[in-house]
């Protein structure tokens, strides 16, 4: 491959607070009217004085053409689903339409106050009653609550929710374990922990699903839930999933649908049709609203009748009566709020634009096409015969792929960390690696529906060089990366002393 | 492999001392969790039941945990793996030992694996 194909911008850019402060025409806030400001008290009558500041903030002040141009600069050094392909495993990084960033910008939408009485905002509530009942359908959920913030936020909620069935089932204190496969996501323990559970962890068979006599073994009358994700983290689909439904429900636990793998079988199969009896969406993963960094995330959890009582409140609601919509604050046994408001609004917005854009016909064809393009761009890169397909080699796999490097590391040294360094040289995003733990030395690709064929073949062909450089030019991969902006990261420094803050920052340049 | 040590099927390995147990991970756990950056030691005087967690490790890959070989007090741990989690990775059998434990059930330590034994359990897992 060219070098000159691979093209990272790369600048000396200072953080915003080091640039140099100007005189330059700024923007200011506009003075409050008197007749506002005369029914404010004065800052020290709202304020405690301990608690007032003693001098102004250490803010950036600069004008508009430099933060214009720190923030492109800035942009054009990043890597995005806007620039280029970005097979992250897991993270379902799809590109997200701009029609749903447009509509979320809405003034109607944007321009509005939590606390507005709810006739004023009508519109706001219907959007989040529609986006509910899309959700609900594509689940076979009774309810779902819109206000988590993120899968993980998710996790805790529905398993909360669980944990209140249980107790006013009167087996809250009886129920202490939740199960979970050992090819789960980090964050499944995590939250039963979180939730006060203990968890236990079961070994996948051979061929990478749930072992049904394994998880016989661990049912018992303390088991509050199971926790899975079909596909699961494989990319496998637990083809005996009624059967695991059976077992966990007889022993009176119930079964969490884990939502991020929920892009390989939207519109084709449904979590509640499994046995499951609530499920988180991520909403940033499935419904093409932007990722962490690049906005805030968002969570639904969807439950089964039985479960509907303990959600979050509100819940949005239409009265077919006054033919008005309304926020429901009357949910007694709710487990509370979970998150200021109603959630993160604006992504919600995103997702509901995401699907009435697709349509239920275009949402099957989603799960299709993602299911199709990584089941291609597997055999592609096979081809190389270089990396393995570990459990269940000749099974399809859904929405992702996990490739093990361990024979490629025998043979030439070369790791699967080197591998993915080299992968940015040649212009694309590293996959997921050494995720699942079951599998060693493991590369976890998903392609997602965005790319085409054309994409997934320069990709392969990347992985192709990659592989023949391993046995004919090492050094390429040990040093790599070399076309980006930055070099190799030291990642074991950066965990030891990490510098998390501008202030920190400042700190350590002080100390040198 | 240190022939000296025994070993648990959670890749712990145990090594008599006098009358104490010391206790660390495996070369090959090492060697499965990468550059180690952090570990949390028990405080001393600590009692462990065999299988309970005794510490926690970080490294750039994941977050695991070393359960107790044997059952007994923690009668000193390694405090300079707090500076220096490099020795986990670089000498696991020497410098990167974490505790020392005074055993309340010597016959579990006869239990463990023996380094022979260990090697060929280690043998099925890499497939």
């Amino acid at each position: 491959m060219n070098k000159k194909e691979i093209i990272q911008a790369h600048y000396q850019e200072p953080l915003v607070f080091e640039l140099e402060p100007t005189n330059y025409p700024k923007y200011y806030a506009p003075e409050i009217p008197p007749e506002i400001m005369k029914n404010v008290p004065a800052t020290d009558k709202l304020i405690p004085k301990e608690m007032l500041r003693k001098e102004p903030p250490k803010l950036p002040s600069v004008a508009e053409f430099q933060l214009a141009r720190h923030y492109l600069r800035l942009a054009q050094m990043n890597y995005s689903v806007d620039t280029n392909f970005y097979p992250l495993g897991s993270c379902t990084m799809k590109y997200n339409p701009k029609i749903n960033d447009f509509l979320s910008m809405d003034r109607r939408l944007s321009d509005v106050h939590p606390f507005q009485p709810a006739r004023t905002v009508q519109g706001n509530i219907r959007i989040l009653y529609e986006t509910e009942q899309m959700l609900n359908e594509l689940a076979g959920m009774k309810r779902t609550t819109l206000q988590p913030s993120a899968g993980a936020h998710g996790e805790l909620t529905g398993i909360l929710v669980i944990r209140a069935y249980h107790y006013d089932h009167g087996e809250g204190e009886q129920r202490t374990e939740i199960i979970i496969p050992d090819s789960a996501h980090g964050t499944n323990p995590a939250t039963a922990a979180m939730a006060g559970y203990r968890t236990v962890i079961i070994k996948s068979r051979e061929n990478g699903l749930v072992d049904l006599e394994a998880l016989k073994a661990v049912v018992s009358e303390k088991t509050a839930a199971l926790m899975l994700t079909n596909p699961n983290t494989l990319g496998l689909f637990e083809q005996e999933i009624c059967e695991i439904a059976e077992i966990v429900h007889d022993a009176g636990g119930l079964l969490y649908y884990d939502g991020a793998n929920f892009n390989a079988i939207m519109g084709r199969c449904r979590p509640g049709d499994m046995g499951f009896d609530a499920i988180h969406f991520n909403l940033h993963k499935t419904f093409a609203t932007p990722h962490g960094g690049g906005g805030p995330g968002a969570g639904p959890v969807g439950v089964v009748e039985k479960l509907v009582p303990y959600l979050p409140k509100p819940l949005p609601e239409f009265d077919k009566k006054t033919g008005t919509y309304y926020l429901n604050f009357d949910v007694p046994k709710s487990i509370g709020k979970i998150k200021g408001f109603w959630g993160n609004f604006n992504v919600i917005v995103r997702a509901y634009a995401y699907m009435l854009s697709q349509g239920a016909e275009g949402l099957k064809r989603v799960s299709e096409q993602a299911v199709l393009n990584a089941n291609y761009l597997k055999k592609k890169i096979l081809e190389c015969n270089a990396w393995t397909l570990p459990y269940a080699p000749e099974t399809p796999r859904k929405h992702e792929f996990v490739l093990e490097g361990q024979k490629l590391k025998e043979e030439t040294g070369i790791s699967t960390l080197d591998v993915a360094k080299r992968l940015l040289d040649l212009g694309f995003h590293a996959p997921t690696i050494y995720f699942p733990l079951i599998v060693h030395e493991a590369l976890m690709i998903e392609p997602t529906e965005t790319e085409t064929k054309q994409t997934l073949d320069k990709f392969a062909e990347a992985m192709k060089q990659i592989a023949k450089e391993c046995h004919e030019q090492p050094e390429l991969l040990v040093n790599a990366p070399q076309n980006t902006a930055v070099p190799r990261i030291d990642e074991v420094l950066a965990a030891k002393e990490p510098i998390l803050s501008w202030q920190m920052y400042q700190e350590r340049q002080t100390e040198k | 492999m240190d022939k000296d040590a025994r070993y648990a099927k959670t890749h712990e390995w145990a090594r008599k001392e006098g009358d104490l147990i010391v206790v660390g991970v495996s070369d090959f756990a090492q060697s499965l969790l990468k550059d180690v950056v952090y570990v949390e030691l028990p405080t001393e005087g600590t009692v462990f039941q065999k299988g309970d967690k005794a510490a926690d490790i970080e490294s750039v890959k994941a977050v695991e945990e070393l359960k107790a070989p044997v059952s007994g007090e923690v009668v000193a741990v390694n405090n300079a793996l707090e500076d220096s989690a490099e020795a986990i990775n670089e000498d696991p059998y020497g410098e990167g030992w974490f505790m020392k434990i005074k055993p309340s059930k010597i016959e579990e330590f006869d239990e463990l694996l023996s380094p022979e034994e260990y090697e060929k359990y280690v043998a099925t897992l890499e497939h």
